[in-house]
């Protein structure tokens, strides 16, 4: 997986609550069996019109915004279905950090599987940020994971809390799979005990 | 010992390893797959030279994709991509050696009805899938959540997935529910509530009288939308209406291994004086027959209120309600019950089991579908639609004027032909209403089977009370 560290760039701002796991990809999205090249369809709906010609006040078609990496939005942000295109194609897109006042469970969780560092800060905070982000290319705001912070274009600290091992598996870059493969050991002692108390499972 | 919830009961019992920040190995009883969310899945675990640890305990099945029209065994009805996906799927079940319901299987249906029916699904379980609508099993007192796919490679690869523990919430519907008042206006009613954020970092337990008086049917309708409240799980404590479902079923325990998992399921339940972080309460005689009129499954009111403008609201709620009933296309103050429809939709893992269809049945029992109104029903599984069948339910609908599908998740997402033509408004038993879910533009109004087949009838949304 990739490692996240630092992050300067360009934020785009999208004001709306519950942008849902439909307006990230819509489904008929979902037909592919890889993980890439999902990022032209990356808000499709939103993005484009029925003729496939972009929407042309849709953030993302701005020509101050085409090149975001960061993403600041309203409220429980990925609600919705558990398809992790969403954060595929928001990778894709070349969006590494997410910003909003919170996030939907599966989402956030299907965002450290991705590289991508999904961050939640207090409504007053993203305000904030959402105003930096409006004024264009030339505010490039900055994320330090390890310091756990985000920069306004203007100097303005706000620091987030985040889980300590999600922190370290996004900031080393591991891979699940391999971190519980070196527990097997406590798996195959689980299993054995279950099959006892439990057997009809 | 220190008294617990329902939830920290099944937690307990399949930590299979913790690390001092509290993170766990949960250890995963059944691993159900479908075609949408699996492929990259198996693709990691060919890549890395890795195998399924329990094929034993995973069970695949296609749905998202799959026609429902009759003739979806000519391959043409299924478009290029879709077909690829249902084809990886056969290939990767064959290849791992899960369990599996293929396409022609009269067993196949929704992932969510199949397991249940199959009794894949049984109490004090953990069950997850690459699929949000997982916690639908909650409903046998079973923890089942919605995994992504990296995650998804992982309980394949390993059995376990890794996670922390959320938080207790109890959402009590106390005494009973008025006539025509079913588990989907009960699950609807709460979202209203908490709206779909006020879930977020808890599982749900439902309990109280009215909860307790659901069938099973009733009761996965119920824990199938606690993920629109934001919950990681819904939750309902077995009980002998929970056992008998069970009882016989394919994959059921039987004979002394029965009786030792009845043993334990009858523990399954929230001790009296254990610790909630969050309550709510909702009076069951208070519920009405609801629908949702925006884009968003809290949007919901009684069918007997008015379009609401964005001014009734605050926050950011003030501009999304905008956005809502613009695409809506609703004019504030126009009663509920005066807004025409094109399209029913009966069915999904939210309504698409037995119960739902006898229930739509008995309103359209000798009517008729208003002139030029297109609608379906799409049963969950192939033994649904042959009990259906059976029960002389098939024969209603289709003399109503409903077209009788094959089982899949259908209009539920349009991921497969079945889809809403721009501008087009539905009554849909599904559980999403966001924007383009059932087809691009189109509009959704999410509510019970009853009164999707009472919408039908009249052409509008419509007061099931008043055809009861
Ligand atoms: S019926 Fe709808 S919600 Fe249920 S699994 Fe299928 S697509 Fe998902």
């Amino acid at each position: 997986m990739d490692k996240f560290d630092k992050l300067t760039g360009v934020a785009a701002p999208m004001p709306l609550v519950n942008i849902d796991t439909d307006m990230i990809i819509p489904k008929q999205f979902l037909k592919t069996i890889q993980r890439s090249g999902l990022g032209a369809n990356l808000f499709d709906e939103m993005r484009y019109d029925r003729e496939g010609n972009e929407v042309p006040d849709f953030v993302l078609n701005q020509p101050a915004y085409r090149e975001a990496e960061i993403l600041v939005a309203g409220e429980n942000f990925g609600c919705g279905s558990s398809r992790e295109h969403a954060p595929w194609a928001i990778k894709d897109f070349g969006i590494r950090c997410v910003i909003a006042p919170s996030f939907a469970d599966i989402f956030y969780n299907n965002c450290f599987k991705n590289g991508i560092l999904p961050i939640a800060l207090p409504q007053e905070a993203v305000d904030v940020l959402m105003k930096d982000a409006e004024k264009g290319s030339n505010a490039r705001m900055s994320v330090d994971l390890e310091a756990q912070t985000v920069t306004t274009s203007d100097g303005e600290v706000f620091t987030f809390e985040l889980d300590s091992f999600k922190k370290h598996c996004l900031m080393e870059g591991l891979d699940d799979i391999g971190l519980t493969m070196a527990k097997e050991a406590s798996i195959d002692s689980y299993e054995a005990q279950a099959a006892q108390a439990r057997p009809w499972v | 010992m220190s008294p617990k919830t329902l939830y920290d009961k099944i937690w307990d019992a399949h930590v299979a390893h913790e690390a001092e920040d509290g993170t766990c190995l949960l250890y995963i009883d059944r691993h159900l797959v479908h075609e949408v969310t699996s492929p990259q899945a198996f693709e990691g675990l060919r890549m890395s030279g890795r195998k399924v640890r329990a094929p034993e305990k995973t069970i695949a099945v296609p749905d998202h994709n799959v026609p429902t029209t009759l003739d979806r065994d000519d391959a043409t009805t299924m478009t290029e991509d879709s077909r690829i996906q249902v084809e990886a799927l056969d290939k990767n079940a064959r290849d791992f050696g899960v369990h599996y319901y293929p396409v022609n299987d009269v067993r196949q249906g929704i992932v969510h009805i199949v397991g249940p029916e199959q009794g894949w699904t049984l109490p004090g379980m953990t069950v997850v899938c690459g699929d949000s609508h997982t916690a639908t099993h909650g409903a046998f007192g079973a923890l089942a959540h919605g995994i992504g796919t990296s995650e998804v490679e992982h309980v394949l690869a390993t059995q376990t997935l890794i996670q922390k523990k959320s938080k207790n919430m109890k959402v009590e519907i106390t005494g009973k529910l008025a006539p025509g008042v079913t588990a989907k206006d009960i699950t609807l009613a709460v979202i209203g509530k908490t709206g779909t954020a006020g879930g977020t970092g808890y599982v749900i337990e439902y309990c109280g009288e009215a909860i307790r008086g659901l069938s099973m049917e009733g009761r996965m309708t119920v824990c199938n939308m606690a993920i629109e409240g934001g919950a990681r799980a819904g939750l309902i404590a077995p009980d002998e209406t929970t056992f008998e479902y069970c009882k016989g079923r394919p994959h059921a325990p039987k004979g002394a291994q029965w009786e030792a998992a009845m043993e334990w399921w009858k523990t399954l339940y929230s001790d009296d004086d254990a610790h909630w972080d969050k309550v709510l309460t909702i009076k069951g005689e208070d519920i009405a027959p609801v629908v949702t009129w925006g884009t968003s499954p809290e949007d919901v009111l009684p069918i007997t209120a008015k379009v609401p403008a964005a001014a009734d609201f605050t926050g950011g709620k003030v501009g999304a309600a905008q956005r809502s009933l613009d695409y809506m296309g609703l004019t504030p103050g126009t009663p509920l019950n005066e807004v025409a429809i094109d399209t029913v939709f009966i069915g999904s893992c939210t309504n698409g089991r037995i119960e739902d269809l006898r229930a739509a049945a008995a309103i359209l029992k000798g009517k008729k579908v208003k002139d030029g109104l297109r609608a379906m029903v799409v049963p969950g599984s192939g033994l649904v639609r042959a009990q259906a069948e059976e029960e002389g339910l098939a024969d209603i609908f289709k003399d109503a004027g409903f077209e009788w599908r094959l089982a899949g998740c259908s209009m539920c997402l349009a991921m497969n032909p079945d889809q809403l033509a721009p501008g087009e408004r539905c009554a849909s038993t599904s559980n999403r209403n966001f924007e383009g879910r059932q087809g691009f533009k189109g509009r959704t109004h999410l509510m019970s089977p009853a009164m999707a087949a009472a919408a039908a009838i009249t052409g509008k949304l419509t007061d099931v009370r008043e055809m009861m």
